[in-house]
C-alpha cells in the first residue's frame, strides 16, 4: 500500500538520489554532452580543437556538420557496414545455438539441476572479456592449438589463417556473447506454463508445430530482449575486433579509437560515437516501445 | 480518569484521488470490548484499521485514543499495536527477539524483557519456541508469535488485520475461539477486520458492517445477524429473502402488508409512521422459513405460496430453492432431523408455503443504513 | 527429465563444452613447460613464479585492487540509496532517475571512455588513478542498483511497518530491519561491482594516465606484443578470482529466506 505517508515521506527520496544524480550528471551527462560539442568542431594540427574564427559563419554554412558528413565516406561506411553485418550475423547464430540450451535448462532438467546449470552459464557472463577473447587467439593462431591438431592428424599440410579476419572476429563475438543470450530466453521460458505445451498437443499439434505456435510466441519477450542484449554490445564491440581482426577487420569501436588515440582526430571520432549512440538509443527506443506494450517487468 | 470509549472516530475520510476508501465514518469502540469491521474486499475496513495503527494519515476526520488526539501520531507513538495480516515477522530474528523487539523502546532492561517474552509466550502457549526462527514455525504458530510480540507492549488496543486468514478451516474454529477468550482474559479492546460473517459472529460483542468506505450498520452482533439495517446489510448476512409489499394500515406497533406475491401478512413494526400504500421491502432469514404444505394464514402465520424448483442436501440441513408468485426467488434452510430415508413430503416442482414467525420478519430502509 | 528429448539435453551439453574448452585450455597451457604454446612438454609453475617477479603486472595488480577499492565503496553506496529511493518512494523524476541509471548500461563503453577522456582534457585535468577509480564508479552504480532494487521488490513493507508499531523510529526501522534485510543484496552488488572494475579493459583504457596501468591494461599489452605463458598465467588467476566473487555473489542473490514473504 503505498503513500500512507503521503507527499510527506516522498521527499525523503531526494537526498537518497543525489549522491547519483551529481556524479552521473558531473561526469557521465555532462562529458557526453561535451563529446557532442567536440563532434562539430574541427581538428588543430596537433590534435584538440582548433578555434573557430566566425562562429555565425560556421553553423550556418553548415561546415558544423563537416565530421558527420565525413562519415558518409565510403571508407567509412565500409566499416559501419561490417559492424552491422557482424552484429546482426552474431545474435542470429547466437540465438540459434542458446535457444536449445535455454529450453533445455528451464523446461528439461530436473529441477535439482537447475542452480547448477545456470551457474556454469553465469560464471562465463561474468568473466572478463578480454580473457575469452585471448582464450581464442591463443587457439586460432598459426601456431596455435587447432592449427597444431589438425597438422598432426594430417588434414591440412599448412597451416590455416584461422585469425586476423572476419571468421575470428566473428567466433571470438559469438563466443562472448553467448551467455548474454542465453539468460534472458530462460528467464523467459522459465515462466512458460507447461501445461499449455500438453494442451497444444492435447488439440493435436505436433512437436514442431506446438513450438511455434505456442513456445515462440510466449517466449518472444526473451528473445526480443536477448536480441538486445547480444546485438548492442556487439554493434560497439572494440576488443575482440582489435585482437582477434586487425588490419582487415575494423569495427565501428575501433575506429572511434583510432581517431582518439592515433589519428588524434577527436572531433571525428566524437562524430562516429555519437552516430554508433543514436543508433543504439534508436534500438532501445523501439525496444521500450515494445515492452511497453506488453506490460514488462523493469529493472529498475 | 477511565474514558468509556477506547477509542472515538470522529468523520475520518481517506481518499486516493477521486475514490474515498473511507467515507466520514464516525464510531465510538468501548473499552475491553471485542468490536469487528466487517465487509467485503474494497469496503474500506482495512484502511480504517490503518488509520486507526497510524499507517494512513486521514485526509479528513480526527482520532482518539483514550480520549488522546491522535490523528497525527506516528504508529511508534501510539498506544495501540498491529497483528498483521501476514504477521509480518523478523525474518532475521528469532522468536524471543521478535516478541522482544518493542520491549527495548519502553526501557524494560535486560531481565525485565526476558520475563515479559516468557510471560506473553506462555499465554499464547509457545513456551520454549524461544531460540526458533519464524521458517521454522507453522501458519498457526507464526500467528501466535504475532500476537505475542503485539501483546508484549500491553496495548491499549490491539488491532488484528484478518489474522486468521491464512489458516486452515478446521484451525480457524480453534483460533476463533482462543482469541475471544484471550479478549475476555486480557480485558484489552481488540478491533478486529474479516470478512468472514461467520468469524466475526462468532469473537464479537459488536459489528460495524462496511460497504463502500462507509458503515451500513453498527451494532450488537445478534441485531446484525437477526435485524439487517439495509439491503446491504441483509445480503451480507445472507438474509436476502426479499418481500416486496404494500402498507394497508399500520397501528398499534404491527402492520398489515398487501404482498406484490399475494396475500397479506402482518408483522411488527417499530415507531416508524408508514403511509397507507406505501411500498416496503422486508426480510425474513432462510432459517426462520418454514415449508409448510397449507396456507396457515388463517391462524395469523404469515404464508406465501411458493413453487419448489430445487433442493440441495448439505448435510447439516436441505436448503429449498422456492419461488414466489411474485418471481422472487426464495431459501428455505431445514435442519435435517428426520431420517434421511423417510421421504419428504415436498418435492421438486411441486407447491407449497413458506411460513414464519411475524416476528422474524425485518423491514428494510432504503440503502444507507443508520450511522 | 520433465519434458523435451535426450537430443536437448546433449546438444546443451556440447554448448557448456564449446563454452568452458577455450578457457580450460587457456588454464591447463598457463602450466606448460614448454614456450611454444600449443605442444605440451610437461607441468611446471615457473610461468607464476615469474609472475610473481614481474613488478609490471604486481604493480598493475595493485593499481587494480586500489581502483577497485574505491570503485566498490563508492558505487555501492550510491548505488543502494539510489534503489532504496526507487523502490520506496513516488516522487517527481523518479523515471528520469531510472533512465539514468540505465544509460551507462546502454551507452557502448568505447563511447564513455571517449567522452570521458575528452572531458577531463577539456578541464585540464590530469590522467591518474582517480581520474580510473572515477570512471569506475560512474558505470558501476547502475549495476548495483539493480541488484539492490532487485531486493527490494520481494522486501515485505509490513516488516517495516510492524517496527513502527512496535515502538522504533524510522531510522531504529531502517537499521534493525530494513538494512539487515537488504544487506545480502547489497554485498553481491559491491561483488558485482569489484568483479566488473578488475575486469574492465575500454573506458580504463581511455581515462589511465602514465602509472595508472590495471591488470586489465597491463594483460592487453601484453596480448599486443605476442602470446606467452605468462599471460596464460596471470589470465588463470584473474580467473580464479572472479569465479570466487560470483559463487559468493550468487549465493547471497538466492531468494529471500521463506519468512520474508509470508
Amino acid at each position: 500500500m503505498k503513500g500512507g505517508r503521503a507527499g510527506r515521506g516522498d521527499r525523503a527520496a531526494y537526498p537518497l538520489v543525489l549522491p547519483t544524480w551529481a556524479t552521473l550528471g558531473v561526469f557521465f551527462l555532462l562529458p557526453l554532452a561535451i563529446l557532442f560539442v567536440v563532434s562539430l568542431g574541427q581538428r588543430a594540427t596537433y590534435g584538440g580543437l582548433k578555434p573557430i574564427e566566425d562562429l555565425g559563419l560556421y553553423i550556418s554554412s553548415g561546415k558544423f556538420l563537416a565530421n558527420y558528413a565525413r562519415a558518409f565516406h565510403p571508407i567509412y561506411l565500409q566499416i559501419f557496414w561490417r559492424s552491422i553485418w557482424m552484429a546482426v550475423v552474431t545474435t542470429v547464430v547466437c540465438l540459434a545455438i542458446s535457444y536449445p540450451v535455454a529450453y533445455y535448462i528451464a523446461v528439461t532438467a530436473p529441477l535439482k539441476r537447475r542452480n547448477l546449470l545456470l551457474g556454469l552459464v553465469v560464471v562465463p557472463f561474468w568473466t572478463s572479456f578480454l580473457i575469452r577473447t585471448y582464450a581464442w587467439m591463443f587457439l586460432l593462431r598459426t601456431e596455435g592449438l587447432i592449427n597444431h591438431f589438425l597438422l598432426a592428424t594430417g588434414w591440412i599440410s599448412q597451416p590455416l589463417e584461422l585469425l586476423y579476419n572476419n571468421f575470428a572476429v566473428l567466433i571470438g563475438l559469438i563466443y562472448g556473447e553467448l551467455p548474454f543470450m542465453i539468460l534472458p530466453l530462460f528467464a523467459s521460458l522459465e515462466k512458460l506454463d507447461l501445461s499449455l505445451l500438453e494442451a497444444s498437443e492435447d488439440l493435436g499439434a505436433g512437436a514442431v508445430a506446438t513450438f511455434f505456435r505456442v513456445t515462440v510466441p510466449l517466449t518472444m519477450p526473451g528473445i526480443v530482449a536477448g536480441i538486445i542484449l547480444v546485438f548492442v554490445p556487439s554493434l560497439g564491440q572494440f576488443i575482440v575486433s582489435d585482437l582477434l581482426g586487425g588490419a582487415k577487420t575494423i569495427l565501428a569501436g575501433n575506429l572511434i579509437q583510432n581517431q582518439f588515440a592515433v589519428a588524434r582526430n577527436k572531433p571525428f571520432g566524437a562524430a562516429v560515437a555519437f552516430g554508433l549512440t543514436a543508433a543504439v538509443l534508436a534500438l532501445l527506443f523501439f525496444y521500450a516501445l515494445y515492452t511497453k506494450r506488453k506490460g514488462q517487468d523493469v529493472l529498475l | 480518569m477511565a474514558e468509556q470509549y477506547s477509542v472515538e472516530i470522529r468523520s475520518l475520510t481517506k481518499r486516493f484521488g477521486d475514490v474515498a476508501a473511507v467515507d466520514a465514518v464516525s464510531l465510538d469502540i468501548r473499552r475491553g470490548e471485542f468490536f469487528s469491521l466487517l465487509g467485503p474486499s474494497g469496503c474500506g475496513k482495512t484502511t480504517l484499521l490503518r488509520m486507526i495503527g497510524g499507517f494512513e494519515l486521514p485526509t479528513e476526520g480526527a482520532n482518539r485514543i483514550d480520549g488522546a488526539d491522535v490523528t497525527w501520531t506516528p504508529p511508534y507513538e501510539r498506544p495501540v499495536n498491529m497483528v498483521f495480516q501476514h504477521y509480518a515477522l523478523f525474518p532475521h530474528l528469532t522468536v524471543a527477539e521478535n516478541v522482544a523487539f518493542g520491549l527495548r523502546y519502553k526501557g524494560t532492561g535486560g531481565a525485565g524483557e526476558a520475563r515479559r517474552v516468557a510471560e506473553v509466550l506462555a499465554l499464547v502457549q509457545l513456551s520454549g519456541f524461544e531460540k526458533r526462527r519464524p521458517h521454522e514455525l507453522s501458519g498457526g504458530q507464526r500467528q501466535r508469535v504475532a500476537l505475542a510480540r503485539a501483546l508484549a507492549l500491553e496495548p491499549e488496543v490491539l488491532l488484528l488485520d484478518e489474522p486468521l486468514g491464512a489458516l486452515d478451516q478446521k484451525l480457524r474454529k480453534e483460533v476463533q475461539v482462543q482469541l475471544k477468550h484471550l479478549q475476555r482474559s486480557l480485558g484489552i479492546t481488540f478491533i478486529f477486520v474479516t470478512h468472514d460473517q461467520e468469524e466475526a459472529l462468532t469473537m464479537s460483542d459488536r459489528i460495524a458492517v462496511m460497504n463502500r468506505g462507509r458503515v451500513e450498520q453498527m451494532d450488537e452482533a445478534a441485531q446484525v445477524f437477526e435485524r439487517p439495517a439495509t439491503e446491504f446489510v441483509a445480503h451480507f448476512m445472507g438474509a436476502a429473502n426479499f418481500f416486496a409489499a404494500r402498507v394497508r394500515e399500520a397501528a398499534n406497533g404491527m402492520a398489515a402488508l398487501v404482498l406484490e406475491a399475494g396475500g397479506e401478512v402482518r408483522i411488527p413494526v417499530d415507531g416508524t409512521r408508514y403511509e397507507s400504500g406505501e411500498a416496503v421491502r422486508f426480510v425474513v432469514r432462510p432459517e426462520k422459513l418454514d415449508l409448510r404444505a397449507r396456507d396457515l394464514s388463517g391462524h395469523g402465520v404469515p404464508s406465501v405460496a411458493v413453487t419448489i424448483e430445487d433442493r440441495v442436501y448439505q448435510g447439516v440441513s436441505t436448503v429449498w430453492v422456492v419461488r414466489d408468485r411474485a418471481d422472487e426467488r426464495l431459501l428455505v434452510y431445514e435442519q435435517n432431523e428426520k431420517p434421511f430415508e423417510e421421504a419428504s413430503k415436498f418435492a421438486v416442482g411441486g407447491q407449497a408455503f413458506v411460513c414464519w414467525n411475524a416476528r422474524h420478519a425485518v423491514v428494510i430502509r432504503g440503502e444507507a443504513g443508520p450511522r | 527429465m520433465r519434458r523435451g528429448s535426450p537430443v536437448t539435453a546433449a546438444y546443451s551439453w556440447l554448448v557448456y563444452v564449446f563454452l568452458y574448452a577455450p578457457i580450460a585450455i587457456l588454464v591447463v597451457f598457463s602450466f606448460n613447460r614448454g614456450k611454444q604454446t600449443a605442444v605440451w612438454e610437461g607441468w611446471t609453475l615457473d610461468w607464476y613464479r615469474s609472475l610473481a617477479k614481474n613488478d609490471l603486472i604486481l604493480g598493475s595488480v595493485r593499481n587494480s585492487l586500489i581502483v577497485g577499492a574505491v570503485a566498490t565503496v563508492v558505487a555501492t553506496a550510491f548505488g543502494t540509496l539510489a534503489a532504496l529511493a526507487l523502490g520506496r518512494y513516488e516522487f517527481r523524476g523518479k523515471g528520469a532517475t531510472r533512465n539514468l541509471l540505465y544509460l551507462p548500461i546502454i551507452i557502448p563503453e568505447i563511447v564513455v571512455g571517449a567522452a570521458l577522456v575528452t572531458f577531463f582534457g577539456v578541464l585540464s585535468l590530469h590522467l591518474s588513478i582517480w581520474t580510473v577509480a572515477l570512471a569506475h564508479v560512474v558505470f558501476s552504480v547502475s549495476y548495483v542498483a539493480i541488484v539492490v532494487r532487485a531486493r527490494l521488490s520481494g522486501f515485505d513493507r509490513s516488516l517495516e511497518e510492524a517496527a513502527l508499531d512496535l515502538g522504533a523510529r524510522p531510522v531504529q526501522t531502517f537499521w534493525r530491519v530494513t538494512l539487515p534485510l537488504i544487506l545480502p543484496g547489497v554485498v553481491a552488488g559491491a561483488l558485482l561491482v569489484f568483479t566488473i572494475s578488475i575486469d574492465d579493459y575500454v573506458i580504463t583504457s581511455f581515462v589511465a594516465g602514465v602509472g595508472a596501468t590495471t591488470l586489465p591494461l597491463q594483460i592487453y599489452s601484453m596480448l599486443k606484443v605476442g602470446v606467452t605463458p605468462e599471460v596464460n598465467a596471470v589470465s588463470t588467476l584473474l580467473l580464479l578470482v572472479t569465479i570466487v566473487m560470483i559463487v559468493i555473489a550468487q549465493r547471497l542473490q538466492q531468494p529471500p529466506a521463506e519468512g520474508l514473504r509470508d
